[in-house]
């Protein structure tokens, strides 16, 4: 069974997406780390490129599989998680924490509310498990 | 196997010694400006002796068909006759210039002409490139004809190219280098396309489909002509995928159930050397419609003498020169030995001992689709609780035998794929699923044996993780 | 049957055991109308007969080994060390598979691994793949890396005197893609500050098809000024004595791999070799082996960053190539290492000497004049009358003396390209130099 962060929302594409002062912190469920399996590298943005809601964000790569990471909400880029490029494992470890990938300024606030509730998304999830 | 470790050829290296003497210079010389002169070259220095001990050691580290069964599914690993390389080894191939001029190149040409003719009546069709360098390149190709004979029906629109998803991952990434989208298809609960998902998709947007047939599932597709019916009736093209020829070679000629172009796998049904990873060599086939497009220059005949020519309304070069010519030579002669009887035989062989082996597997196996099937089956490798398709396998390295192909086609889990081909014996089959069987057993008594497999190579099983988060892709002294 | 063992009584036994009468009971859901077609093939024969029939075909064929020969362009006539194709043909190279088995593929895996590292070193680059089809796929494919490394930018500038097939080739490959292919002329230095925000790569072959081998001081800080990157494809062979391309700042080096180690056969299989820097690594295709631990930390060999392979990303794959030309590289591994530092010096320097001394004879024929600046191996030399007509008497006498360009450029008519190699003697030269001046008469 997959944990999952009470204080985030998701895509069905098991991104999820938390609110930290005035920004939107973004990176990959539980599920998902544990579905793609060791991760050993993730491509990311570089910071002030700015995506619209279900743009790809960027790439995870475990040994045997590979997966795009879709924005759950528009907005720039207003830091990325340096420590991913030579400790990839942190999402295996500490997905919704140390694991992070992206700092968003959200442009449209509304999107937030439109994402799976934590309650929604282990229905969703669930059902692949 | 030899479990001894090999050194680096750098590790072997020591300064001053010259593996290969090479003729002092015999005319005056012109000075290498100092601004533009390489300061260090930082290669190995071995003696003759040293180098073929290290390579003939390597070797020594491999399986290979020379030395083990080796039933790759998808793969056709059969025999590679010896006299293929003699008949590639003669002089007036190995030392011919690709640009010396049609007037000099006479027997190349000939072999050429005479090798499309063959590839052209093997499969139905009415002409031949063969220049792509392999399967994914012959794709390439038939996509790209695709493309450009519905742009010159004025059907630019046409982008989408429909791949079921049994498919190998060349083919919808051969579509994407065509700038055009794949679109994956269902299977039916048979194996074979879902037809009502493909009616589904079928609108003028398509501009093709792309069938493995046999599919990676080893089954033949039944429907096929109705689906190329139906695909031609919605205006797209159909694209066969000749990985999987060796079972239908005179037992069905593919141009004639409706596919438009096709790639044949010369290293697989024509038993040219895979070679650790080529070259390989993927001709394409076309007819009417699309033999207009394929890509050039081919050969023609005119009187018996032979020249190149460019197909009129050519995609283009996909390749520098002639295409893999060696690999040509070696499976010209092949088809030459084999004749239309030896090709039929050959076929029927390979389709007679995949159901023979599939019978003996299924015995303690689970089957993907339990019945005839072509050159190839499906089985499953999670034969007892927490056992993995991956253990199997290594496993089998244990017994001596290579494993089959694993966790494809994708849409199987935990998947085995056994080809064993028309090159081994009866005795060979039995052997290998009776190991098969044991296996079974052990997964249950002594699964640790699986888990820790295999335990006489070389090495064990690598940290594949740790290598591809901090890579190193070269000897750094 | 040839290859085949089932005897009569293996496939009644195998039948039973399968539970059906006959074997074409087994292609049942074959269309019944279209079973068992009849094919015009010529009746099979034995080994022996078909080795003479070959051996006939392959006869008729001039060879490098009757005539003396200076026809390059692209496909090179060098020394293949015995050592090489006796290792290569082994049967454990020969007839593997791609290793995705590690443990039973560390020849494979650590022949791949060495090829990969001596590559390399010539290139001056980080990180070389296992190899493509050839130069010419390898180059476009470069292009391609280029585009989609710089998303936007719809320009690629190629050199005019790119060799024309290569340029066909990316032609072929590029046709798909929104991108504009430009042609630059003059020296590389000058012609790459034409790259401007739309380009996305400046590519220089290394020499030039007509021999010309550029200055490229300074051409790399141009190109990354304006955004773009550097490809250079170069002559291996060069690289023995000349600085490499990764030291002038290239950031994609490819090559035509066929000059190091095999044969010419009438164009094919050759070579593909690409190079980048680590920070493309993730963005180059095809198969690369890695350095990995086992359990007990023993040293292997694996195939690695996989995930930009076809077989996982499907359509997102960086290319749809699958297969490499392994036994190739094998030849080329194994001629790297038993040549060495000093054998790889030695060629490039008899090439360059020999090179040269033909040049200067040459240049000194009247009505004959030498069109390069710098070169290496290969020279293009105007001639007092169509080169086509030289070539044709030459040939008659024995000497291929090179490429009539007009083969690919009709105005060209009055240019012969000259190649010698390290094949080529003293006494050749000379007969080459005495027979132009002759055939122009």
């Amino acid at each position: 069974m997959s944990t999952i962060d009470k204080n985030a929302k998701y895509r069905p594409s098991h991104e999820w997406a938390r609110r930290e002062g005035n920004l939107v912190v973004i990176g990959i469920s539980d599920h998902a780390q544990h579905a793609l399996g060791d991760i050993v590298f993730v491509e990311l943005p570089e910071t002030g490129k700015v995506f619209k809601q279900g743009d790809t964000l960027g790439v995870v790569e475990s040994v045997k599989a590979a997966s795009d990471i879709y924005m759950p909400l528009s907005g720039k880029i207003a830091a990325v998680n340096g420590d991913l490029a030579g400790s990839p494992d942190l999402v295996n470890k500490d997905c919704y924490g140390s694991g992070w990938f992206v700092k968003i300024e959200a442009a449209k606030l509304p999107e937030w509310d439109g994402l799976l509730t934590p309650e929604a998304y282990e229905v969703e999830s669930g059902k692949e498990e | 196997m030899n479990l001894i470790p090999e050194p680096l050829v750098y590790e072997l290296s020591s300064p001053g010694r010259v593996g290969v003497a090479m003729p002092d210079c015999d005319v005056p010389g012109t000075p290498i400006p100092a601004v533009f002169a390489r300061p260090e070259l930082k290669l190995p220095e071995i003696d003759e002796l040293t180098a073929v001990r290290h390579f003939t050691r390597l070797s020594q580290k491999n399986f290979s068909i020379d030395t083990q069964f080796y039933p790759l599914g998808s793969c056709t690993m059969k025999y590679n006759p010896k006299v293929n390389e003699a008949a590639a080894s003669f002089p007036g191939w190995l030392h011919t210039h690709p640009l010396v001029g049609d007037g000099y190149s006479q027997g190349a040409l000939e072999l050429m002409w005479k090798l499309q003719r063959v590839l052209a009546e093997i499969g139905g069709f009415q002409a031949v490139s063969l220049q792509p360098a392999a399967g994914a390149h012959g794709e390439l190709s038939g996509v790209f004809m695709i493309r450009a004979c519905q742009i010159a029906r004025g059907q630019s629109g046409r982008t989408r190219i429909l791949i079921p998803d049994s498919a190998h991952g060349t083919n919808p990434a051969s579509c994407a280098m065509a700038g055009m989208e794949a679109v994956t298809i269902p299977s039916a609960p048979d194996g074979g396309v879902d037809l009502d998902a493909l009616k589904a998709v079928l609108d003028d947007s398509v501009a093709g489909i792309m069938l493995t047939n046999p599919n990676t599932l080893g089954l033949f597709e039944r429907n096929i002509e109705k689906i190329a019916a139906m695909v031609h009736e919605a205006g797209g093209l159909v694209y066969g995928d000749g990985a999987n020829l060796n079972a239908l070679a005179g037992i069905l000629k593919p141009g004639s159930v409706g596919i438009d172009v096709m790639h044949y796998n010369l290293h697989k049904t024509f038993s040219t050397p895979h070679g650790g990873g080529g070259p390989g060599v993927g001709i394409v086939a076309a007819g009417s419609t699309l033999k207009d497009y394929l890509p050039g220059p081919i050969v023609a005949e005119k009187d018996g003498t032979y020249s190149f020519v460019r197909p009129s309304a050519s995609i283009g070069r996909m390749k520098l020169f002639n295409g893999n010519f060696g690999v040509l030579v070696r499976a010209y002669t092949y088809i030459r030995m084999l004749g239309a009887e030896g090709l039929r035989r050959m076929a029927e062989n390979a389709v007679l001992n995949a159901n023979y082996l599939r019978v003996l597997v299924e015995k303690t196996w689970k089957l993907k689709y339990p019945r005839i099937c072509m050159h190839e089956f499906v089985a499953m490798g999670d034969v007892a609780p927490g056992v993995r398709t991956l253990d199997v396998a290594k496993r089998l390295i244990d017994c001596g035998f290579h494993p089959p192909t694993i966790y494809f086609p994708l849409i199987v889990p935990e998947a085995l794929m056994i080809e064993p081909t028309e090159t081994e014996s009866k005795e060979t089959l039995d052997a290998f699923a009776a190991t098969l069987a044991t296996i079974a057993r052990e997964a249950v008594e002594h699964p640790e044996l699986l888990a820790q497999a295999p335990h006489v190579t070389p090495i064990g099983r690598l940290d594949e993780v740790a290598a591809a988060r901090c890579p190193v892709l070269c000897y750094r002294g | 049957m040839p290859f085949i063992p089932n005897t009569e009584a293996d496939r009644q036994a195998m039948l039973s055991e399968i539970g059906i009468g006959s074997v074409e009971a087994l292609f049942d859901d074959i269309p019944a109308g279209k079973r068992f077609p009849k094919l015009d093939l010529p009746k099979g024969i034995s080994e022996m007969e078909v080795l003479r029939e070959i051996g006939a075909m392959a006869a008729k064929n001039a060879t490098a080994s009757n005539f003396a020969w200076f026809l390059g362009a692209g496909a090179y006539n060098h020394y293949i060390p015995a050592l090489v194709p006796a290792l290569a043909s082994r049967g454990e190279f020969m007839t593997s598979y791609t290793p995705y088995q590690p443990e039973v593929s560390q020849g494979s895996l650590q022949a791949i691994f060495e090829y990969q590292s001596m590559a390399a070193e010539l290139f001056g680059m980080d990180v070389v793949n296992a190899s493509h089809y050839d130069g010419a796929t390898a180059l476009a494919e470069a292009v391609i890396l280029a585009w989609r490394s710089a998303p936007g930018r719809k320009r690629v500038l190629v050199p005019e005197a790119l060799h024309p097939e290569y340029k066909e080739v990316i032609r072929t490959y590029l046709k798909a893609f929104d991108l504009k292919v430009d042609e630059w002329t003059g020296s590389a230095s000058r012609a790459a500050s034409g790259v401007d925000a739309r380009t996305c790569a400046f590519v220089v072959q290394w020499p030039d098809f007509r021999g010309e081998l550029h200055d490229l001081a300074g051409v790399a800080d141009t190109v990354h000024a304006a955004g773009a990157l550097f490809l250079v494809h170069v002559d291996p062979i060069l690289t023995g004595i000349w600085k490499s391309p990764g030291s002038y700042g290239a950031d994609v080096v490819t090559a035509e791999g066929q000059s190091l180690g095999n044969a010419m056969n009438f164009g094919g299989p050759f070579l593909g070799m690409m190079g980048v820097t680590t920070k493309l690594v993730r963005k180059l295709p095809g198969r690369i082996a890695g350095e990995a631990k086992d359990h007990e930390g023993r040293r292997g060999f694996v195939l690695t960053l996989t995930a930009r392979e076809q077989h996982i990303r499907r359509e997102k794959a960086v290319s749809n190539i699958c297969s490499n030309q392994g036994l190739v590289m094998l030849q080329t591994c194994i001629y790297l290492a038993a040549m060495g530092r000093n054998g790889m010096r030695k060629v490039a320097e008899l090439c360059w000497h020999k090179a040269h001394y033909a040049a200067s004879l040459i240049g000194r024929l009247p009505g004959f004049q030498v069109a390069n600046g710098t070169f290496f191996k290969e020279f293009t030399v105007k001639t007092p009358v169509p080169a086509a007509g030289i070539v044709e008497k030459l040939e008659r006498l024995g000497i291929v003396p090179g490429l009539a360009l007009s083969r690919y450029e009709a105005k060209r008519d009055r240019e012969l390209l000259v190649c010698v190699t390290e094949m080529n003697t003293r006494e050749q030269i000379e007969l080459l130099a005495r027979s132009l001046q002759e055939a122009a008469k």
